[in-house]
């Protein structure tokens, strides 16, 4: 599926929801499904700077496709990237830079945040999209 | 007569919603709620007086001055200072224990040392890294056990004769532990160290009486006390404020300036450089008045019942830890819930119209000593309900349904 057509069917899973409670536990659902990262990513040049929580992203390229696994210490940062990966990981590259957040006000995932996993959520996306170019690079 | 509910109508704030749920405070150790009268005290400032102080000759200047003097004056009475001039208006406690951490590089010298308990705040630490970083003086912390107190004969065998300085706060932030200030004095007194206690959380339980404690330097914000942000007082006995050199030159801390020198004016306002936070003085002096109609003793008691009727039911949930136990402890309550982050926690409280703190609180060496990333933190305020502690301890219980 493209990257557009994911974020839609997340917008259309959270418009379901009747309150935030029921986001979160979503989420944490979400979070606990996360494909986990593998122990020897888990490093210190791994983890974001920029979220209160720890997370640790890793980043590998199949074929002409980026993989992405994560994980943290507090389980609704992890249903956050779980989000993330599910609209980025197995993408191009090329598809990820280019990809726009929109879905996130769509589905007002930062306004419910605290302002500090709200921080941490851009700084997440920042993170990924890093990846990517620095992977495109490789590409070319 | 203590009536909670009657104290309740003080507070506008707390008739407010939150995610469609009434607003539990819980949060009153990162700051306290308003009441109406030092509401009251700060319209009626920019309504009726607003003015710049000890310049003008016009009346309303005049006006300010006034009241902003009987504000230093009140603040003067309720901790008991000898003098008007020992009380200092800050910005707050980290703008107070800068004052002093500044004008002590120029007393310490190499090889010097300055004790800081295991539990302070980050604000009450730093400072004094860059004290010694400027001076060569050695940090020693005095250390702690694991209900949150710190060890007294360690303490004993750190101070000597090279002991210049030891600060340390009254109460904890982070685990709510009433420090044995009285006897940290006293001792390093005996070595002839001079003492500075972080007041900024013990101002709204206890009212510290300075000349009694034989205290050097007692430091304390506004608004942990019902006032407002950006306000606090240091206080100092003259002795040493005299001894201290200005933290910040400008108007108002003069005597006389000319490009060759300036003079400095007396205290207290040779450490009042600018133009002061006027209206925030003032109010400050406004929720001391509140706080003492309503009675320190009978916010101690009240107080008091609301930790320990929160201990009893906040333990009953499984997995729960509370850290900070110390016998002597105030209405804060920091704990975890076995394999759940904290921010988890505070979230899903959030959204069920509860405020508390999650994270380090500033206190990042205390969550090291347990080896944790930080608490959900719980601190009750005269105005918080057992009600509202069966809210509390009701949404705890559904995000460790949720979260485990």
């Amino acid at each position: 599926m493209q990257i557009q057509e994911i974020q839609e069917e997340i917008v259309d899973e959270f418009a379901m929801f009747e309150d935030w409670m029921q986001r979160y536990e979503y989420m944490i659902e979400l979070g606990k499904s996360l494909p986990m990262i593998e122990e020897q990513y888990k490093t210190n040049d791994n983890i974001i700077k920029g979220c209160q929580s720890k997370v640790w992203v890793h980043a590998e390229l199949n074929a002409d496709k980026l993989i992405f696994t994560a994980d943290s210490d507090a389980i609704i940062t992890k249903g956050i990237i779980a989000i993330l990966i599910r609209v980025f990981s197995n993408q191009k590259p090329a598809a990820i830079i280019e990809a726009n957040t929109d879905f996130i006000d769509e589905i007002g995932l930062k306004e419910h945040l605290s302002p500090t996993r709200a921080n941490g959520l851009v700084s997440m996306i920042k993170q990924l999209k890093l990846y990517a170019v620095a992977y495109q690079t490789q590409l070319n | 007569m203590f009536d909670v509910n009657k104290i309740r109508e003080d507070f506008p704030i707390l008739n407010r919603e939150v995610n469609g749920k009434a607003l539990v405070y819980l949060d009153n150790a990162a700051t306290s709620q308003t009441p109406q009268q030092v509401i009251d005290a700060i319209v009626d400032y920019y309504q009726n007086y607003n003015a710049n102080i000890h310049r003008g000759v016009h009346a309303l200047s005049q006006e300010a001055t006034d009241k902003y003097e009987q504000a230093r004056l009140k603040i003067q009475k309720h901790f008991n200072a000898e003098k008007a001039h020992e009380i200092i208006f800050t910005s707050g406690t980290t703008h107070s224990i800068n004052i002093v951490a500044n004008g002590f590089s120029l007393l310490i010298k190499q090889g010097d040392e300055v004790l800081v308990s295991a539990m302070e705040h980050h604000s009450n630490i730093v400072p004094w890294q860059m004290l010694c970083e400027r001076t060569g003086g050695i940090l020693k912390v005095i250390p702690m056990n694991q209900d949150g107190e710190l060890l007294m004969n360690e303490y004993d065998k750190l101070l000597s004769d090279k002991t210049k300085l030891v600060f340390c706060n009254h109460i904890s932030n982070a685990l709510g532990t009433i420090n044995p200030i009285e006897d940290i004095i006293v001792k390093a007194h005996e070595v002839g160290a001079a003492v500075l206690i972080d007041g900024a959380q013990a101002a709204p339980h206890i009212a510290a009486d300075v000349q009694k404690l034989d205290v050097d330097f007692y430091a304390v914000s506004a608004h942990k006390v019902c006032g407002p942000t950006g306000v606090g007082m240091l206080y100092g006995k003259s002795t040493w404020l005299n001894k201290l050199p200005p933290y910040q030159g400008g108007g108002e801390m003069i005597d006389e300036v000319t490009f060759e020198k300036t003079t400095y004016a007396a205290l207290p306002h040779k450490f009042e450089a600018g133009t002061p936070n006027i209206c925030g003085g003032i109010a400050f002096g406004a929720a001391l008045d509140y706080m003492n109609s309503v009675g320190f003793e009978a916010i101690t008691k009240y107080e008091h019942e609301l930790l320990q009727y929160a201990t009893q039911q906040l333990l009953e949930i499984e997995g729960l830890r509370i850290y900070g136990t110390a016998k002597n402890k105030t209405s804060v309550i920091s704990f975890n819930i076995d394999r759940v982050h904290p921010y988890d926690v505070g979230s899903i409280l959030d959204k069920l119209g509860i405020a508390v703190r999650t994270g380090h609180h500033c206190a990042q060496p205390i969550m090291d000593f347990y080896k944790i990333p930080g608490t959900v933190r719980a601190s009750f305020c005269f105005y918080n309900t057992k009600a509202e502690i069966d809210i509390l301890v009701a949404g705890v219980q559904r995000a460790v349904n949720m979260l485990c």
